[in-house]
């Protein structure tokens, strides 16, 4: 998958700190695990080729949503874990900080993933995720010449 | 348990950009028009109409998603009267019944009472095989396949053809969940 360079997403979260933009890195993946996005302002390490990080972040995400709707407490039990389960059903965490980062994390029932690695000190991040699904809505969906299932290549000018 | 009565598509109706519904009738109007004279064939127009509808569908999906949110519907009952109520009204400024469930829960009929698409339109004699709105057909079909529900839908009854209503067959074919995409390899 290509880093391309070009005009940013600010996603203008509500910011818990003075400064403007305290994001890491942002990804976008859809359903079949294709990275249609990936930018970073600030990553100082850097262990894997890009291909291999896309996996790798793919990877955990879905781990993660696979464990944590068999952990669900409050639903019947659907299955085993690891077997497939609809975009959107069995619950699916938002979430999760380390000492380092924190990253947040939304799904939409078409399977679109969006994903934002920030600062770990950052408040709920789902209004921003929103906000973020709905320009990839407006700019990405609504382009005639894009080709739904690839990486997003145009300049996306946010005014 | 009855499912939860979903939200009304009135308050994001209100929200969305909107056009002028005469032209959206006319442009369509034109389209068909034009695939009429390209195609020939009723058959090819009814397969293209739904095709262009398959495409629409799949991206309209998502701002339906994102505009409306919904969560995700349980089943296809919800899944069925969240198009007729949210979805058409969202997009068409209509809504739709929802009747005529079979006894699994995966085939029902989705009735229009108004239809934008077809104001001041009548079907030549030369054109009777022609489903006009089949679009929609299309529309619907595109994007319950992108929420890993492949279906088909079937028009029923249409107006321009002397029935009294439109009606709209869809079907559930199966749910496909969704599964780990890279092989597990290196």
């Amino acid at each position: 998958m290509q880093f391309f360079g070009g005009s940013e997403i600010s996603p203008s979260p509500p910011a818990p700190t003075a400064a403007g933009n305290n994001g890491n890195m942002i990804y976008v993946f859809n359903r079949n695990g294709v990275c249609l996005l990936y930018r970073e302002w600030n990553r100082p390490l850097r262990t894997l080729n890009a291909q291999q990080d896309h996996k790798l972040m793919f990877g955990l995400l879905f781990s993660l949503k696979s464990l944590t709707a068999k952990m669900d407490p409050t639903s019947v039990d659907k299955g085993n874990l690891g077997v497939p389960q609809l975009p959107g059903q069995g619950c699916s965490f938002h979430s999760f900080r380390t000492n380092t980062y924190k990253l947040s994390f939304m799904e939409s029932p078409s399977g679109i993933k969006i994903i934002l690695v920030t600062h770990p000190r950052t408040g709920d991040l789902r209004e921003a995720l929103k906000f973020i699904y709905n320009l990839y809505v407006e700019y990405v969906m609504k382009n005639p010449l894009y080709t739904p299932g690839t990486p997003i290549r145009f300049k996306l000018q946010i005014a | 348990m009855a499912p939860v009565a979903p939200r009304s598509g009135d308050a994001i109706f209100a929200n969305v950009e909107r056009v002028n519904a005469e032209l959206f009738t006319l442009t369509y109007g034109a389209i068909v028009r034009q695939l009429l004279t390209d195609l020939e064939e009723v058959e090819e127009v009814n397969k293209q109409l739904d095709q262009m509808g398959y495409n629409i569908g799949i991206r309209l999906i998502d701002e339906f998603l994102a505009k409306s949110n919904v969560s995700s519907c349980v089943d296809f009952r919800e899944t069925a009267e969240v198009i007729a109520k949210v979805g058409l009204k969202m997009f068409l400024g209509v809504t739709a019944s929802v009747t005529n469930w079979d006894a699994d829960g995966t085939c029902c009929s989705l009735i229009l009472e108004d239809n934008p698409l077809v104001d001041f339109v009548e079907l030549p004699d030369t054109c009777q095989g022609l489903y006009y709105c089949n679009i929609l057909s299309g529309v619907i079909r595109g994007a319950l396949e992108m929420v890993s529900m492949k279906t088909e839908v079937t028009w029923v009854r249409d107006m321009l053809r002397g029935d009294d209503a439109f009606e709209l067959q869809v079907k559930l074919l199966k749910q496909v969940p969704e599964e780990y995409p890279y092989k597990d390899d290196e």
